[in-house]
């Protein structure tokens, strides 16, 4: 790791403002993806701010009948939650489907929106990669992409988004309440809150230098039968190759987001529109304009299939 | 005769005095002394193991390397120090955690149980001999943090917190399958899989009758 120094934030106000004034500032809350970076030397920080302390660390619920959710609230809390696993069962299904038990225990709401991709390209320093280093190339396009996304992809980046979380977060509609320095407050919805590469694939999410993430906003419960499936090389502690979070109605409408095919978590109108239609209209509609390499091809046709099995489990 | 008895670490510590010549590990790890560069040290208070404890430490310098490098607590091992193999995993708060991937000062005023912790040769824990019972190793390395790992999963089973193995999000109860899934983050490359999870099958149905 480079050398940083290292401050505990009393105040939102206070982390927001240092963040904003000090060069090279990150704050740091889990650490779990952030230090594993430093010490690869992707990331290198010359300060860290610790947001651990700053009582963001509560499940409530809101005057809306949805549920306003700490940043600092640990995976393992949040999927624990009576109230999420009661109303939002999709959630606790997704943050259960990641990582392992000491890091869920470590890892946090806001943290996980932020984490970074698990590119190869993009955690190899002797590798071009234009989301690590702007301008210097892209090693996936041509390179091993079995992982790599399929939508949203571009010239620049195929880097896949990791989480699960934000996966039932998108699925939900969620919206990302910040801080910044100024001491103004706003909500991003989650559908803006993750960003296509683009010609920046470096500017991954919409915050601006120094916002500091609050709290995750869910509106009120949808009901009907909540599904998470993830598919990965392992049984157990693995990235998706695809993922697919799923609400069904009681009517047969649904609602679907994806994970492990997109340079963000992946969700269109179409594919909900197709829900009645059955498992193959909804893969045709969500994989709409799908650039796949030689390598990742085949998650086309997986998520068609756990789709289907989806729909299986479901009975519809 | 009073013979100090030999361990592995004494003859491990022998043969590295002997060989003064080979450069420490790492650099993270760099003891005060040799650090040539960086922020100023950070004093940071833990209680480890019932013990309180008070360091200075450069930023950098992770639980683990807190633990084993100043402490010299080299129970907790560092396997891949990148929170792939749960080999470092500590017990903090209560909580089982990778402590390659936390830095010490964020862990201001947290009690933490390490392997040296959970039992000693004359006292063992009953994990910690559920283990020796079921050959639940071959070299040893990653058993300080299956066996931390192993008594913290039992605990959450118990205080209901569901896993991806678990079917009803609000039936949490012991399983060989939860088992599996919740041990996943610490990996055997010896592969004593099955007769880990004997043992802590062995040390759950105890509690059951206890």
């Amino acid at each position: 790791m480079r050398p940083f120094t290292y401050s505990r934030a009393a105040s939102v106000e206070e982390a927001a403002k240092t963040a904003a004034a000090t060069q090279g500032a990150r704050f740091i809350a889990g650490g779990t993806n952030l230090l594993d970076l430093m010490k690869l030397q992707i990331e290198m920080p010359t300060h860290l701010i610790d947001v651990n302390h700053l009582g963001l660390d509560r499940i409530e619920p809101t005057a809306e009948g949805g549920l306003r959710i700490g940043a600092m609230v640990r995976n393992t809390d949040l999927a624990a939650d009576k109230m999420v696993r009661r109303d939002y069962a999709v959630l606790s299904r997704a943050l259960l489907a990641g990582a392992s038990g000491q890091l869920r225990n470590k890892a946090t709401t806001g943290g996980n929106l932020l984490q970074r991709t698990r590119c190869p390209y993009f955690y190899d320093t002797r590798m071009p990669c234009n989301k690590r280093k702007p301008g210097s190339g892209c090693g996936a396009l041509k390179g091993m992409s079995r992982s790599l996304a399929i939508l949203g992809t571009s010239e620049s980046c195929i880097a896949q988004h990791p989480s699960d979380m934000a996966v039932a977060l998108r699925l939900l509609d969620a919206s990302v309440d910040t801080a910044s320095a100024d001491g103004s407050r706003r909500t991003i919805p989650i559908a803006d809150f993750h960003l296509l590469p683009g010609d920046t694939p470096e500017v991954e999410n919409a915050l601006r230098p120094g916002e500091l993430i609050t709290s995750v906003t869910l509106p009120k419960p949808l009901g009907g039968t909540h599904v998470y499936r993830k598919v990965r090389d392992r049984a157990s502690y693995a990235f998706a190759l695809v993922s697919v979070a799923a609400v069904f109605a009681k009517d047969g409408q649904a609602r679907f987001a994806f994970g492990g095919i997109g340079t963000k978590p992946w969700r269109t109108d179409a594919a909900d529109a197709a829900a009645l239609s059955g498992a193959a209209a909804v893969a045709e509609a969500a994989l709409s304009g799908a650039r796949p390499t030689e390598h990742n091809a085949f998650k086309q046709q997986l998520t068609a299939r756990t789709l289907a099995s989806l729909y299986r489990q479901k009975g519809v | 005769m009073t013979a100090e008895p030999l361990t592995r670490r004494s003859l491990l510590q022998g043969s590295a005095a002997a060989a003064a010549a080979i450069p420490a590990l790492g650099e993270a790890q760099a003891a005060p002394a040799r650090r040539k560069e960086g922020a100023p040290m950070t004093p940071v208070g833990l209680t480890v193991n019932g013990r309180e404890v008070h360091l200075q430490l450069d930023p950098r310098t992770t639980l683990l390397d807190a633990l084993r490098e100043h402490l010299h607590l080299t129970g907790t091992k560092k396997g891949c120090d990148h929170g792939q193999c749960g080999a470092c995993t500590v017990i903090v708060e209560g909580r089982r955690i990778n402590s390659c991937l936390t830095l010490a000062v964020m862990h201001e005023g947290d009690h933490v149980t390490t392997i040296e912790g959970i039992g000693t040769p004359e006292k063992l824990h009953p994990m910690q001999r559920a283990f020796i019972t079921h050959d639940g190793y071959q070299c040893g390395y990653c058993t300080p943090g299956q066996i931390c790992s192993a008594v913290a999963v039992l605990e959450e089973i118990e205080a209901g917190i569901p896993s991806h193995a678990t079917q009803d999000l609000d039936r949490i109860a012991f399983s060989e399958s939860e088992v599996r899934e919740r041990m996943s983050g610490n990996i055997c490359r010896c592969a004593a899989y099955p007769n880990i999870v004997a043992a802590i099958r062995q040390v759950a149905e105890e509690g059951v009758k206890a």
